[in-house]
């Protein structure tokens, strides 16, 4: 905790307890705010992200919906077009298919198709990526999919304090948001400053180095540090960049790293090909192109199916994957 | 009114009822004898709304072939099915969702019929009218996409209903939404989850599927099992009432017993109106490829509007010289649409950038930028 915060605005928490801590004042302050999904209400969410929720604002405010995520999507489509500002949860990022087609020829473009008459305040919670050892289509990375879709923002907490701030500033946003949670860091601790949201817009660097950039985000912000750590015993000074918002992209912020670092490395859950790693190295060779000593490197799933829990450690990047990226990029000479 | 109760669903009925397991809910068949009948006012009302129908439609189609619009989907023989549920909303309250061929829908309901027709001009998918004000959902080429809107959008009414005083009166009650959708579109998983979502939430949606006997070129018979959408309701708990889609007073009246039935806190309803697309799917269509003109004759049942303007005549509701006032009314209408829509230009190219958003990006402002000087060289 630190010594000059302001008394009481800074608590550890998990992102689970963050998060529900943000969508409770998001319905307090909020009439226009609703809750809905499959076993938000009586159970809480299976993440328990909506515990208690019911139970204080009521089966108006968080309801449960029958077991269709189309049917959730859709539906809120219709809450929006008259008035309200729905939350809806899809349980696991893979269940988020059956709903694509209202996400992105429904939400994504009413607000277009009724020449900004409809807007729709949409902030749909997908608990994303992969680590938990879960069954098939329970640890997806859907981020390519949303941010190429034209009209939706994606964002991505990577810890308590972005979760809890980044949710209200999501909710608070006249267009719809897919909030990507890292379910692999739901129950880690950390602090959050309710009191002191930062800016909340673009990247942010969450280690400051000089001689590369890892950028990364969700759940692979934790790893990219714990490799900085490492590489730092080795003399090597990583600035690990926390990309947050998968759409809009902070090209500035990565911009302004890369030029300092000359080399950066883009870490992603997600299958390489077509992968938000190629944007983000497309906008660092467009802005940094002279000052980059090394091509951008990506370390990131396979091209393969997210696989079973006992070989999900071999596909997501690793800590000896990151680093072998990393050494490619420091050992790189000018053909 | 013919019920929904098909052959098919009273052996299982009948089952139910002999077990007399409470558990299990029967049919319920919308109780439409409690509407009036419309009055001799309500009559000339709705057949000036039929016969714009019709001329605007005929006409739009012509207006295809002379390269005034790129594209059309003709709703011709379908005017009574649109124009008679349409009739029964009351806009101060309730909402209706469109697909892509409700011009009946909205022509009736007041929309600017040039703003609508701007779709088909190809200046704007969703049309250009307002949504909001004019109580039409945009333009939906999505089939059964906005069905599931209908049931948010309701069930949205609920939620704000606490101080609404439930009356059995028509002037009290819930606001409804309407949701239009067809015996095609009734195939989408999309239709089974709305119906499913109403049921369950009890949401005040009437669904109002016109059964024209054709998506593109499939037969109902190839498209909907058991033969009958209504049929359906049942497994939702819902209410339900299939309707002679080319009697514009009967669907009105079905339409005001849904609305009334909805609003009361009962739930939804479902409306099957059959009725039989006379002309192409669209002007790009060749509906000889799967059917014939005897065929068309055979199955295209009476003229909704020529049916209306019968009954009129019959009834002493009308004489002849309304009717022909009507019908040059509709025409001096449609002339004026079609110098509206001839008068359309193209939407400035920057509106590709300005609706993506409400609150729009700093790299979309950026493709914009590049757009018009690249575009415009400015």
């Amino acid at each position: 905790m630190e010594a000059d915060a302001p008394a009481g605005t800074v608590e550890t928490m998990s992102m689970q307890a963050a998060l529900n801590r943000a969508l409770a004042e998001i319905l307090a302050e909020d009439p226009k705010a609703v809750v809905l999904g499959e076993d938000v209400g009586r159970l809480g969410g299976v993440f328990r992200i909506t515990d208690g929720l019911q139970k204080q604002f009521g089966a108006d405010r968080v309801f449960d919906t029958p077991l269709a995520e189309s049917g959730i999507l859709g539906m809120s489509v219709g809450l929006a077009m008259a008035g309200f500002h729905p939350i809806p949860e899809v349980q696991f990022d893979g269940f988020a298919y059956p709903a694509v087609n209202q996400i992105i020829t429904q939400l994504a473009r009413m607000n277009y198709r009724s020449r900004g008459t409809m807007p729709m305040p949409v902030t749909l919670r997908v608990p994303s990526f992969g680590g938990i050892r879960a069954p098939e289509h329970h640890g997806e990375s859907l981020e390519a999919l949303f941010a190429h879709v034209p009209g939706l923002k994606v964002v991505s907490p990577s810890s308590p304090h972005q979760a809890y701030h980044l949710l209200k500033h999501a909710a608070a946003q006249p267009d719809p948001v897919i909030f990507m949670e890292p379910k692999s860091r739901y129950w880690q601790k950390d602090t959050v400053d309710t009191g002191t949201p930062g800016n909340l817009h673009g990247s942010q660097v969450v280690r400051e180095g000089r001689h590369l950039t890892l950028v990364a985000w969700g759940a692979m912000v934790a790893r990219c540090l714990q490799v900085a750590e490492l590489a730092a015993e080795d003399g090597i000074e990583i600035e690990v960049l926390d990309l947050r918002w998968l759409k809009p992209i902070d090209a500035e912020g990565l911009a302004a790293s890369v030029s300092k670092t000359r080399r950066a490395v883009v870490v992603h859950e997600a299958p390489l090909t077509a992968g938000l790693g190629a944007e983000v190295a497309a906008l660092i060779t467009q802005h940094c192109f002279d000052t980059l000593k090394a091509p951008v490197e990506r370390v990131t799933g396979f091209d393969v199916p997210y696989p079973s829990g006992d070989l999900e450690d071999e596909y997501i990047p690793n800590i000896d994957r990151i680093l072998f990226g990393i050494q490619r990029v420091l050992e790189y000479r000018r053909g | 009114m013919r019920l929904t109760i098909c052959a098919l669903c009273l052996p299982f009925v009948m089952r139910i009822a002999e077990s007399g397991d409470s558990r299990y809910v029967s049919l319920m068949d919308l109780d439409t004898t409690s509407i009036p009948e419309l009055t001799a006012e309500e009559l000339r009302q709705l057949y000036k709304l039929l016969i714009s129908t019709r001329e605007l439609d005929l006409a739009a189609v012509a207006w295809q072939r002379q390269g005034i619009l790129p594209g059309y989907a003709p709703e011709l023989g379908q005017e009574a099915a649109q124009v008679g549920s349409a009739f029964a909303l009351d806009t101060s309250r309730d909402f209706a969702f469109p697909t892509y061929r409700e011009m009946g829908v909205a022509l009736t309901l007041g929309v600017d019929m040039v703003e609508y027709m701007s779709t088909h001009k190809a200046s704007w998918h969703g049309g250009l009218y307002n949504p909001v004000t004019t109580r039409l959902a945009p333009i939906q080429a999505v089939v059964g996409g906005s069905v599931l809107h209908a049931v948010g959008w309701a069930h949205g009414q609920r939620l704000g209903a606490a101080d609404v005083v439930r009356s059995e009166d028509e002037t009290g009650g819930l606001p409804a939404a309407i949701t239009y959708f067809g015996d095609g579109a009734s195939s989408q998983g999309d239709v089974h989850e709305a119906m499913n979502f109403a049921g369950v939430l009890k949401a005040p949606v009437v669904f109002f599927v016109q059964n024209n006997g054709w998506a593109i070129s499939l037969p109902t018979e190839e498209q909907v099992a058991g033969g009958t959408v209504a049929a359906r309701a049942a497994g939702y708990g819902m209410a339900a009432v299939t309707v002679d889609g080319n009697d514009a007073p009967a669907v009105v009246r079905a339409t005001r017993a849904a609305l009334k039935h909805a609003r009361s806190g009962n739930g939804p309803v479902l409306i099957e109106a059959m009725t039989y697309r006379r002309g192409p799917h669209s002007t790009s269509d060749d509906p000889g490829r799967y059917r014939t003109l005897d065929e068309e004759r055979r199955d295209g049942g009476e003229d909704p509007v020529a049916r209306l303007a019968h009954l009129l005549l019959e009834s002493g509701a009308a004489d002849q010289a309304f009717l022909d006032n009507a019908g040059a009314e509709a025409k001096a209408h449609t002339e004026t649409v079609r110098e509206g829509v001839q008068a359309l230009k193209p939407r400035p190219g920057q509106e590709m950038f300005d609706y993506v958003f409400a609150e729009p990006t700093d790299a979309l402002k950026a493709q914009a930028r590049a757009w018009r000087e690249e575009s415009e060289h400015v």
